[in-house]
């Protein structure tokens, strides 16, 4: 009884702060880990299909990113409804992504410049004459190796 | 009954223990989100200098119309059915020179395996959605006949095999020697079942 009474004497102590820069480090990893970072804002309706036999896109630094679909609707207005191409952040249209491909080509380190492949994020009502067109723009600067972005799933499942 | 001394101090020495655990935790649990999709390789501008000249039976060409219907080899199918049809015509072997394949040695489809094409070709107005699924499925057909001879040379699958070949982290936890040799089964296995799928221009609609 009297041996926890006993001890109570003295000042309050502090609450010990040596273990907060390692909560603090913990979140941070935690937030690290998780987050993706995303480089520019969607103004395309982009709703991928789905697909089984796929490969995962490995090495961000080795991808181009071409997104396909139609405009939002506040973009709408002034771009109609019809599936366009965005290029960073803004629209283009087909011929366009040679220069664009060539760009971003140019802004990478020497030895990646040759292995790099091109992600189209493509929405899945989109028709294939814009993708045929943007296939054509990427043979043109020889940007052969294309990546079909899918989720994965049953890829019947998209025909509905 | 006044507190006089207060609380004793906590011991925060584990503290740090904790928290590392649960670092660890979240770590080994959580997966950065990577994108997938289907590779494929366009072919180059350029067209080659010497006409090569293809025997039909070797073309299995799919068209695909701006209503998501198909047409293999000039017979309407079915989407479901294309897959079964593809690995048809690859494992055909209608020479007899392909020791592996279990095809129908029919003379009037592919030769070998290595000489077979498949020709893809869409219209402007299909949709995105329908020529990835036949994407998929033709993908689909190359990796059942691969998996089939990955699995009775070498008893894994070739989407394993090739998974783990891309993987950056295999290298290290391989070694030199087997990261060579499964980079020789990967190389052996599309050599066997080489993925031929031509995709050409797409007519207009009409």
């Amino acid at each position: 009884m009297s041996k926890f009474a006993k001890k109570k004497d003295g000042e309050l102590p502090a609450v010990s702060t040596a273990s907060l820069p390692d909560i603090v480090f913990m979140l941070l990893f935690f937030f690290m880990t998780v987050t993706v970072m995303k480089d520019s804002s969607l103004k395309v309706k982009n709703e991928l299909p789905v697909a089984s036999e796929i490969k995962k896109l490995e090495k961000k630094e080795r991808v181009i990113t071409i997104f396909v679909g139609s405009p939002n609707r506040e973009f709408q207005k002034t771009f109609g409804s019809e599936p366009k191409i965005q290029l960073n952040d803004k629209f283009a249209s087909p011929n366009e992504v040679g220069d664009y491909i060539l760009m971003e080509r140019a802004k990478k380190s020497q030895e990646l410049q040759n292995v790099l492949t091109t992600s189209l994020k493509v929405d899945k009502d989109a028709n294939m004459g814009l993708i045929s067109d943007i296939k054509m723009e990427l043979r043109k600067v020889n940007a052969l190796k294309v990546n079909y972005t899918t989720g994965s799933g049953d890829a019947f499942s998209n025909l509905q | 009954m006044a507190r006089r001394g207060g609380a004793p101090e906590v011991s925060a020495g584990s503290m740090a223990d904790i928290a590392f655990l649960l670092l660890i935790f979240f770590l080994v649990t959580t997966t950065i989100e990577t994108d997938a999709g289907l590779d494929r390789m366009l072919p180059p501008i350029e067209p080659p200098d010497t006409d090569v000249i293809i025997k039909e039976r070797n073309i299995f060409q799919v068209l695909i119309n701006k209503n998501g219907q198909l047409l293999a080899d000039d017979n309407q199918i079915e989407l479901k059915d294309l897959r079964a049809k593809a690995i048809e015509f690859l494992d055909n072997n209608g020479d007899g020179s392909c020791n592996y394949c279990q095809g129908k040695k029919d003379p009037e489809s592919s030769d070998n395996p290595t000489k077979a094409i498949i020709s893809l070709k869409n219209d402007r107005e299909t949709k995105y959605s329908t020529y990835i699924t036949v994407q998929n499925e033709l993908v689909g057909a190359y990796n059942e006949l691969r998996n089939r001879e990955a699995l009775k040379r070498y008893k894994r699958t070739f989407v394993e095999l090739e998974a783990d070949f891309l993987n950056p982290e295999t290298k290290e936890s391989l070694g030199e020697t087997e990261y060579e040799e499964l980079k020789a089964k990967v190389k052996k296995i599309q050599e066997l079942y080489p993925q031929k799928l031509s995709e050409a221009e797409t007519s207009s609609s009409n």
